[in-house]
């Protein structure tokens, strides 16, 4: 552990710890070595890749020109989202800033059956799914833990305790395979998260039980202050092997990398193969979460060589080296993204605090008698102030 | 300088910087304490001036938090651990309570765990869901485990020194929307016992006990209670395990009426066993049931709904009317 590493640092070691001292030496393969699927270069250039190009084969102008404006809108959400936090109208905001291809690509990879369990920063899958952003915001303001019905669009809501999300897709997969239903289950989670026992535990589970997931990891190489070194030894995607089952690292800032590799994990998925991980490598641009402060742990320095690989310039590049948009194109979208930025304004600041006896809706399905009993007295109290100010007058 | 006018939080970091600079064997560990200082800066600049050797970021796993203080605690060390917030403790709760708890009396005694788990606990800051709970009594209910909430400076500082010189596990619940209340904190005083309350405002009509977060609510109904004529005395339990039913029993028996209040559901939580335990030992001298003011049983609610959850200034002072009504 490091108590020992630091100690070793510092003072001659005892004969019996020279030879631990040693054995950690050895060469490992670092983390951040990256070794990654890329179809588009961050110069905005196509790469062949055989394995992967019959992925995207399929993949028009158009449908290039629909995956850069779901990148657009979705960046727009979120920069929205951070300011009206920043203005006081949402209590918290965790960006995506810098991982709209991630999103983007494995959430277009998606088809209407399968099943999306997200974590908490997972607004652009969102988008691909259909959840209305707006609907997204309520529980960073406050009025809810989670304003959607995950069924209407196969979204599950979003969940903060980290790690729990994936054994909830490991049995979700499980009871498709059982079903024999044609469709897969995708569990996102971070780079953090992957040293949760729970995420280990859905390894294992979606393994023995070949279980149609796909295990996607944005690695966006922080967990709030912590690099990936303070997580992991072995790339990411390697751990999938010892599970049973096999991992792919692919570049996140690459849209159309990230959609042929999800496409392949889903295929396979469904095609009663088992889970399989998908480690999508990127960054994430902004704060951790609108109440952290990166400059206490990272250089700008890191930042600006990431944001070199921008993934909605790199789609931009590309689709203007084949000639896939023009300035219409452009503008449209701008104006596009304004009327979202507005519609988006608009209904947070519109969003109504919620009744205060909704705190007793819910509890149980079937009603509880301590429930009923705390609510009713809880309405009382509250309307004895209405009846003291009434006889006050 | 012995007398020092400090937040909270940083009373507590004083307190951890005097436990690493005295003991070697002193550990941090957590997610987020080294570089950051922790979400709430309360282990802010320990790593730089003690090395990541003593203030350890750790992987992103309570469970292997929890787990690895353990058995640094077998091997020596008095590892102090960080959980990041409340509702996040729980991948732990297994190594807590199937482990630590029971790690001395499994051994007959020949095993110390001098382990601490510091958490940050209770709402009022308006945050997302898990960060606002306040979890005390699923760790009251288990034997071995020592717990105790500073709602002072003061109390941070030294009972956080008084946490990690125990040779028992001590989970040490910080009041988390009181990190940045400011008291004086005199680090040359002599403390009184860890696990004993204190009467923090003297009165004869009706008995308030609180700990951790409420007790300022409760001194604020206090004053408003006097202004109406009404003596109300407050206690600041300071430990619910094991809990000062003395101090309580002597105040009640002087004031004959005592209400109970908590963030957490009042339903199986700490009021209920002191309203039992008091029952028992004061039946005589009561006036009034004992009352108890908290949460409802109901999950802990979206931030605009905490102040109506969480037991404000007009509920405790509800409370004391009807106690007083009796
Ligand atoms: C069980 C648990 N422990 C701690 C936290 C507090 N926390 C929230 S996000 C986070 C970092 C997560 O990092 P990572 O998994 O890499 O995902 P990212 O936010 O970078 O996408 C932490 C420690 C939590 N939500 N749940």
């Amino acid at each position: 552990m490091t108590v020992e590493s630091t100690a070793a640092a510092r003072k001659p070691r005892r004969s019996s710890g020279t030879k631990r001292a040693g054995a950690r030496t050895t060469p490992q393969p670092k983390a951040s070595e990256p070794q990654l699927v890329q179809l588009l270069t961050p110069e905005g250039e196509r790469v062949k890749n055989d394995e992967y190009d019959g992925y995207v084969a399929d993949i028009t102008p158009e449908s290039l020109r629909g995956l850069y404006r779901d990148m657009v809108l979705t960046r727009r959400f979120d920069a929205e989202a951070t300011s009206l936090q920043r203005q006081g109208e949402l209590g918290l905001w965790a960006s995506l800033l810098g991982q709209e291809a991630a999103q983007i690509g494995s959430g277009r990879a998606l088809r209407d059956e399968d099943y999306v369990f997200p974590t908490y920063r997972e607004h652009g899958v969102a988008w691909c799914r259909g959840v209305d952003p707006t609907n997204l915001l309520g529980m960073f303001r406050g009025v809810n833990h989670g304003g959607w019905d995950p069924k209407a669009n196969n979204f599950h809501l979003y969940t903060i305790v980290i790690g729990s999300q994936t054994l909830h897709a490991a049995g979700y997969a499980m009871g498709v395979a059982k079903d024999g239903a044609d469709s897969a289950v995708i569990a996102y989670f971070g780079d953090g998260a992957s040293s949760q026992g729970d995420v280990a535990e859905s390894f294992t589970f979606s393994a023995v039980y070949n279980a149609p997931v796909v295990f996607f990891c944005q690695n966006n190489q922080w967990a709030i202050s912590e690099p990936t070194e303070k997580q992991m030894r072995v790339p990411l995607y390697q751990r999938a092997q010892g599970f049973g089952f096999p991992g792919v690292r692919v570049d996140g800032n690459d849209v159309l990398a990230c959609l042929a590799v999800t496409r392949a994990a889903l295929e396979r998925a469904r095609g009663g193969e088992g889970p399989m991980l998908v480690e999508a490598f990127t960054y994430r641009m902004g704060a951790h979460t609108t109440s952290d402060d990166p400059t206490k742990y990272r250089a700008d320095e890191e930042r600006e060589a990431w944001e070199a690989k921008d993934p909605i310039l790199r789609l931009r590049a590309y689709l203007e080296r084949e000639s896939a948009a023009d300035e219409a194109f452009f503008a449209a979208l701008e104006k596009e993204s304004e009327a979202l930025g507005r519609r988006v304004r608009e209904t947070v600041r519109a969003m109504p605090d919620p009744d205060h006896l909704a705190i007793f809706e819910h509890v149980y399905a079937d009603g509880h008698a301590l429930v009923d009993e705390e609510r009713a007295q809880f309405a009382a109290y509250e309307a004895s102030f209405d009846s003291a100010a009434e006889e006050g007058k | 300088m012995a007398v020092q006018k400090l937040p909270l939080a940083k009373a507590i970091n004083e307190s951890l910087r005097v436990a690493l600079d005295t003991d070697p064997k002193v550990l941090i560990m957590g997610e987020d304490v080294g570089k950051l200082g922790g979400v709430f800066r309360v282990t802010d600049g320990l790593q730089k001036d003690f090395g990541e050797g003593r203030v350890i970021d750790t992987p992103l796993a309570e469970s292997g938090i929890v787990g690895t203080a353990i058995g640094l605690a077998l091997r020596g060390y008095r590892p102090v651990v960080e959980i990041q917030f409340d509702g996040f403790v729980f991948p732990a709760y297994d190594q807590i309570v199937t482990q630590l708890a029971k790690m001395h009396a499994r051994a007959l005694g020949k095993i110390k765990m001098p382990v601490v788990i510091r958490i940050p606990y209770g709402g009022g800051i308006g945050a997302v869901e898990h960060h606002s709970e306040s979890p005390e009594a699923l760790f009251a209910h288990v034997a071995g485990l020592k717990i105790v909430s500073p709602s002072t400076s003061a109390d941070g500082y030294w009972m956080m020194q008084q946490a990690i010189q125990s040779d028992d596990p001590v989970i040490f619940f910080e009041p988390k929307r009181r990190y940045w209340d400011k008291g004086e904190v005199d680090t040359e005083a002599i403390p009184g016992p860890l696990h004993k309350a204190r009467v923090t405002r003297a009165g004869t009509d009706l008995t308030l006990a609180a700990y951790g977060p409420m007790v300022k609510v409760c001194l604020e109904a206090a004053t408003a209670a006097a202004e109406e004529g009404k003596s109300v005395e407050v206690l600041d339990l300071r430990s619910m395990s094991p809990i000062d039913f003395d101090t309580i029993q002597t105040s009640v028996e002087k004031t004959r009426r005592l209400v109970v209040v908590h963030e957490a559901p009042v339903f199986y939580g700490s009021g209920a066993e002191i309203a039992a335990r008091i029952t028992e030992r004061s039946f005589y001298h009561l006036e009034a049931p004992v009352l108890r003011v908290g949460g409802f049983h109901a999950p802990y609610p979206p931030a605009r709904l905490e102040e109506e959850y969480l037991p404000g200034l007009d509920r405790v002072l509800d409370a004391v009317d009807r106690s007083l009504a009796y």
